[in-house]
C-alpha cells in the first residue's frame, strides 16, 4: 500500500469532500489500490475530516470492503435461492477440501449475481461460469495460471 | 430483404457469450441489416438468445427468436454469420430462416403468449445504449406531456386512481405515497430510486436497468416533477456492474439531450439524478437504511415513523420508490386509467422448472399458468413441491395451492408475500427445512445488529434449524422455535428483522412434515 | 404549553405534549424496563425491552421513542410483554460472557437489575460462547467486550456530549462490535480526551476504571443528564 492517493484526488472532488460521499470514495479508493489498507484509510478520513471510528465503521459494514491485500484470482461461489436449490452446497463443499489459497485463489461467496438461469454458477475475476458442476469447477480453476 | 438482428447482451445471456454472439453477427450489418444488443428477451435458460426480424416490404414484420446459440466456437460463429447474410441478400429467402446450430424458439408458447408487457414494452426491442432509439420508441414523450401540462396533482391523482402499489415488496400505494410528499412543506425535495434488488434469486430491476434505463428515468423525472423534488438518487447495488454501466450512460445521455439538468425540455422544470453504488449489505434495501447509505454512512435502520417522506436523505422529505414502480408510471400514464387496468408484475422465475427467465404477466395470473403453463412445470421425472415468492421476508406457496392469484392479498393469505418478484420453483427433491434454514441463514449474515432480537435471535434461530438439520433437536425445540420466531418477528426495529422468521413460519404452516420428519425424541441439546 | 392526557395501566397521566411514553410512564410510577435509551443522548430504540402495548395498534411500540398522543391506552406490562423482555435479556446474556460473580459491575449493573426484574434466573436458549477480548491498552480505563451489549452509549456520549467520536459500531449482525479509531487499541486513539464519559455510561461492567476489582464499579449515568442539562439551560448545580 503506497503512502499518498493521488489517483483519488478526482474522485474526492467530485464529491466536494463531503461526508456523503464517503461509501463512493471507499468503492473507488478500492478499485485504485485493490484495498483499503490502514494508510488508505487515514487519508480518506482526513480528507472528508471524518472520525477515523466512524469510516472504520462505515467501511466494515458492507460485504464489499475488503482491508487486506486480495490474492491473484477470486472464486465467488453464487450462495443465491436458485443457485442454493441446484446445488451451490455441493460446489462450496468440494472447494473448501482442495488448497485453493496456496494456488493463489481466494474463496468467497456471493448471495445471487442476479443471472439465476445459470445456476449453480460461480464468478471467478468478474465472469460468470454458468451451469457449473464440481468436476468442470475444479477443472476450471485449474487452468487458472497460478 | 431487410433485417434487424437483436442479440440479448443483458447480463444472463452475456455470461453464455452473449456479447461474442453480437460481435460476430456485427460483421452481416449492411444497407438493409441493422444488428444490434438488447436487453433481456426472456427466456434466459435458452440463451444466447438472438431475434430475427425480418420485413418483406410487404405486411406485418415477421418475428423469429433462437436460442441456444453458438458463442465460443468460432467455426460455428462464422457459419451462423455467413447463413444469415444470406438471407439477407437473397430477397425472396425461404422463410422461415433456420440456423445451422441452436434452435427455434415457438413464440406462440405461453410463455412468451400469456405476457403483457408495459414495464418491459422496449427491454429487447431497443439498444439500451442508444438514446435516439430510446427517443425514437417514444420515451420521454410522458415526461414531456406532463410538462407541457405542468399540473402536478392531476399526474398524482391519476397515480392514485390506478391503484398502482409498490413493487418494492411492501406494496404500498404509490399515489397516495407521492401525495405524501408533495404535501410536505419546503422547497427541496428529493426522489430516490431502489434498485438495491437485494432478495436472493429476483432480477427484475436488472432486467429494466439493463434493457430499458431511460424508461426509469422517464418515471422518476415524472415522479419528481409530480412531488416538486429537484435532485434524485438512484442506489443500486454493486453486484450488478452492467446495469451501473448502463445507467451512467444513460444519464449522461440525457443530460446531454436536455431530459435531465436545467429547464428539462424548455420547462422550468429542473431535476438531477445521482448514481449510488452500494457495496454489499441487504439490508440497504430497506428505505430508512438506503438513506443512511446515501449519506454515506453505515445501512442502520431507524425506526419509522418519521417516515421519509417526512424526514428523508438529507433530512429533506423524500420519495422512495422501486424501479419497477417508477417503470410502470410511462407505461400508466400513456394509457390511462382504464386501459392500464390491473396492471402487471414482472417476475423472475427460477429453480426447479423448465424455462427460467423474466416474465411480465397481468397481475393476478395464477401461480400455475406461470410456473406450468409458462414455465414448463418441474424437469421431467419430477413434480413441483413448492414456489417460493418474496424472498428472505416471503414463504412457500404449496404445490396444491398453485391456483391462488398472485395478488398481494392472496398470497397475503398464504403466509407469503408478492415480494419484489422473485419466483423460485422447488421440486419434491427438496427437504422444506433446509430452505427455512437457507433463508435463516442468510438474515442472521445481513442483519444489520443494532437491535437485539433480530441481531441474536436470527443467530439462535439458525442455530436451532442446524440442529433439526442434523436431527439432535426433539420437540421441545420445535416449540422453542416457534416462539421466538414470533419474538423476533413482533419486537424487531425494521422489516428485515420482522419478516426473518416469515420463511420459517411458512414452512412450518404447509410442510410441518418435514420438521416432524427429522426430529428424534430422546435428542438433548 | 399544551398538555395530554393519557392512560397507561388503568392510570391517568398528563403530561407535556411531545413528551414520550417513556417519560409519562415514569411520571405515573410506572416502571418500564430500558438500557439502550439514555436523557441526555439521542435515542436508537435498539434493546427493544421497553416495547409497550397501545390499543388500537397491532404493532408493539416503543416507549423510548413514541411520543404520548391525546386519550392513548397503553399497556407496559402485559404477559406477553413480560415474556417478550425476559427473551431479550436471554438473548443478551446468551449473545456476550456475562459471568457476573467476577464482574467489576457485580451488584451494580443494568444489566443484571434487568434479569432481576424481568425474572430470568437462567436461560432457556443456550450459550453461545463467543469468542471476545479484552482492551486493556488505555491508560486509565479497559474494555471488555465479553460484557458489552451493544446499546452504543459510549459510541453517542464520546460524539453527540464530548464531540471527540473515539467510538463507533464496527462491522455487522453478530459481528457487531464497537471500535475505537481504525479498530485500533484504545490507547493508541489519539482523539480521545480521557475524559472517562463513556465508562460513567456504560451500563455494564465493559467499559470500567483500570483499578476497579470485581463490584467497584460504581457507574453514575445521572452525572451525564447534569452536565447536558447544565450546557443547555445555562444552569449549574454545584
Ligand atoms: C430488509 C429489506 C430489504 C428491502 N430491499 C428492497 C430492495 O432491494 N428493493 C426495493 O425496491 N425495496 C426493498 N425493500 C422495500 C423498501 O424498504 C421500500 O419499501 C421500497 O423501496 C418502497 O418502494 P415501493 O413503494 O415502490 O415498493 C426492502 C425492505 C426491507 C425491510
Ligand atoms: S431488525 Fe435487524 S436489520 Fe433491522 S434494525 Fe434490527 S438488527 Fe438491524
Ligand atoms: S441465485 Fe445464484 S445468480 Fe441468483
Ligand atoms: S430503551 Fe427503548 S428500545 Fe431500548
Amino acid at each position: 500500500m503506497p503512502e499518498s492517493f493521488p489517483d483519488l484526488e478526482p474522485v474526492l472532488q467530485r464529491h466536494g469532500r463531503q461526508a456523503d460521499g464517503l461509501i463512493e470514495v471507499l468503492n473507488h479508493g478500492q478499485e485504485l489500490y485493490g484495498y483499503l489498507g490502514e494508510p488508505l484509510l487515514r487519508h480518506i478520513a482526513r480528507e472528508l475530516r471524518l472520525p477515523f471510528s466512524r469510516v472504520q465503521g462505515t467501511a466494515s459494514f458492507y460485504h464489499l470492503f475488503r482491508f487486506t491485500p486480495p490474492l491473484r484470482h477470486s472464486c465467488l461461489v453464487c450462495t443465491g435461492t436458485a443457485c442454493h436449490v441446484k446445488g451451490a452446497g455441493a460446489l462450496l463443499a468440494v472447494l473448501a477440501g482442495e488448497p485453493l489459497a496456496e494456488r493463489g485463489i481466494e474463496l468467497g461467496s456471493v448471495r445471487c449475481v442476479g443471472t439465476c438461469s445459470g445456476a449453480p454458477l460461480v464468478v471467478v475475476d468478474g465472469a460468470v461460469w454458468n451451469l457449473q458442476t464440481s468436476t468442470a469447477l475444479l477443472a476450471g480453476l485449474r487452468r487458472l495460471e497460478p | 430483404m431487410s433485417l434487424c438482428l437483436r442479440v440479448c447482451t443483458a447480463a444472463s445471456c452475456r455470461s453464455r457469450g452473449g456479447e461474442d454472439l453480437r460481435q460476430a453477427l456485427a460483421a452481416v450489418a449492411g444497407s438493409s441489416t441493422v444488428v444490434k444488443g438488447v436487453g433481456c428477451l426472456g427466456p434466459c435458460s435458452e440463451g444466447p438468445l438472438l431475434e430475427l426480424e425480418t420485413a418483406s416490404g410487404v405486411g406485418h414484420p415477421e418475428r423469429q427468436l433462437f436460442g441456444n446459440l453458438p458463442a465460443s466456437d468460432p467455426a460455428a460463429l462464422a457459419a451462423l454469420a455467413r447463413s444469415l447474410r444470406a438471407c439477407a441478400e437473397n430477397p425472396k429467402a425461404p422463410a422461415p430462416w433456420q440456423p445451422p446450430a441452436g434452435q427455434a424458439l415457438d413464440l406462440n408458447h405461453p410463455f412468451f403468449r400469456l405476457q403483457r408487457r408495459l414495464v418491459l414494452k422496449h427491454c429487447g426491442r431497443i439498444d439500451p445504449e442508444s438514446i435516439t432509439e430510446a427517443l425514437a420508441a417514444g420515451i420521454y414523450q410522458q415526461l414531456q406531456r406532463v410538462l407541457e401540462a405542468n399540473d402536478p396533482a392531476a399526474v398524482i391523482e391519476l397515480v392514485r386512481r390506478s391503484g398502482l402499489r409498490g413493487r418494492g415488496g411492501a406494496g404500498y400505494p404509490t399515489g397516495l405515497k407521492w401525495a405524501t410528499v408533495a404535501k410536505m412543506p419546503g422547497h427541496e425535495k428529493v426522489v430516490v430510486c431502489n434498485a438495491d434488488e437485494g432478495d436472493p434469486g429476483a432480477f427484475m430491476d436488472r432486467t429494466v436497468l439493463e434493457g430499458d434505463p431511460h424508461t426509469l428515468l422517464e418515471g422518476m423525472a415524472i415522479a419528481a416533477h409530480a412531488v416538486g423534488a429537484s435532485r434524485g438518487f438512484i442506489y443500486v447495488r454493486a453486484e450488478y456492474p452492467l446495469a451501473i454501466a448502463r445507467l451512467r450512460q444513460a444519464i449522461h445521455q440525457a443530460e446531454q439531450q436536455g431530459w435531465l439538468g436545467t429547464a428539462i425540455a424548455g420547462s422550468r422544470f429542473n431535476f438531477e439524478i445521482a448514481l449510488r453504488v452500494g457495496a454489499g449489505a441487504y439490508v440497504c434495501g430497506e428505505e430508512t437504511a438506503l438513506i443512511q447509505s446515501i449519506e454515506g454512512k453505515r445501512g442502520m435502520p431507524r425506526p419509522r415513523p418519521p417516515y421519509p417522506a417526512e424526514q428523508g436523505v438529507f433530512g429533506l422529505p423524500t420519495l422512495i420508490n422501486n424501479v419497477e414502480t417508477f417503470a410502470n408510471v410511462p407505461a400508466l400514464l400513456r394509457l390511462g386509467v382504464e386501459a392500464y387496468g390491473g396492471g402487471t408484475k414482472v417476475f423472475s422465475l427460477t429453480g426447479d422448472v423448465l424455462r427460467t427467465g423474466v416474465i411480465e404477466v397481468p397481475m393476478g395470473t395464477n401461480l400455475r399458468t406461470i410456473v406450468e403453463t409458462m414455465g414448463g412445470g418441474a424437469p421431467q421425472g419430477r413434480t413441483i413441491k413448492a414456489v417460493q415468492t418474496g424472498g428472505p421476508s416471503g414463504g412457500c406457496v404449496p404445490a396444491q395451492q398453485l391456483d391462488t392469484p398472485v395478488t398481494y392479498e392472496s398470497l397475503q393469505a398464504l403466509g407469503t408475500i408478492m415480494g419484489s418478484g422473485g419466483m423460485v420453483v422447488m421440486d419434491d427433491t427438496t427437504n422444506m427445512v433446509d430452505i427455512a434454514r437457507f433463508f435463516m441463514a442468510f438474515s442472521r449474515e445481513e442483519s444489520c445488529g443494532k437491535c437485539v432480537p433480530c441481531r441474536a435471535g436470527t443467530v439462535q434461530l439458525d442455530n436451532l434449524l442446524c440442529r433439526i438439520l442434523e436431527r439432535r433437536a426433539n420437540p421441545a425445540d420445535l416449540e422453542q422455535l416457534e416462539s421466538l420466531c414470533v419474538m423476533v418477528m413482533d419486537t424487531s426495529l425494521c422489516g428485515l428483522g420482522q419478516s426473518a422468521p416469515k420463511p420459517v413460519l411458512s414452512t412450518l404452516r404447509h410442510f410441518r412434515g418435514d420438521y416432524l420428519a427429522m426430529l428424534s425424541p430422546e435428542a438433548t441439546p | 404549553m399544551s398538555v395530554c392526557t393519557l392512560r397507561i395501566d388503568e392510570r391517568d397521566v398528563a403530561i407535556e405534549a411531545g413528551s414520550t411514553l417513556l417519560q409519562a410512564a415514569r411520571e405515573a410510577g410506572i416502571a418500564i424496563p430500558t438500557l439502550c435509551v439514555l436523557e441526555g443522548l439521542s435515542p436508537v430504540a435498539a434493546c427493544r425491552l421497553c416495547l409497550v402495548e397501545v390499543s388500537g395498534s397491532e404493532k408493539l411500540l416503543p416507549a423510548c421513542i413514541t411520543p404520548v398522543q391525546e386519550g392513548m391506552q397503553v399497556h407496559t406490562a402485559t404477559p406477553r410483554l413480560q415474556e417478550i423482555r425476559r427473551t431479550v435479556i436471554e438473548l443478551l446474556f446468551t449473545e456476550g460472557n456475562h459471568v457476573c460473580a467476577i464482574c467489576v459491575a457485580n451488584g451494580h449493573c443494568e444489566l443484571q437489575d434487568l434479569a432481576v426484574e424481568v425474572g430470568m434466573d437462567h436461560s432457556r436458549l443456550p450459550y453461545r460462547f463467543p469468542d471476545r477480548h479484552v482492551d486493556l491498552s488505555h491508560p486509565l480505563f479497559g474494555l471488555d467486550h465479553n460484557r458489552c451489549v451493544l446499546c452504543t452509549r459510549c459510541v453517542r456520549v464520546c460524539d453527540e456530549v464530548e464531540g471527540a467520536h473515539v467510538w463507533d459500531v464496527g462491522w455487522r449482525g453478530e459481528h457487531c462490535r464497537i471500535i475505537a479509531g481504525l479498530d485500533e487499541p484504545w490507547g493508541a486513539v489519539d482523539a480521545c480526551t480521557h475524559c472517562g464519559k463513556c465508562v460513567e455510561v456504560c451500563p455494564t461492567g465493559a467499559l470500567f476504571h483500570k483499578g476497579d476489582t470485581s463490584e467497584e464499579k460504581h457507574s453514575d449515568p445521572g452525572r451525564l443528564q447534569a452536565l447536558v442539562h447544565a450546557r443547555h439551560h445555562r444552569q449549574w448545580t454545584p
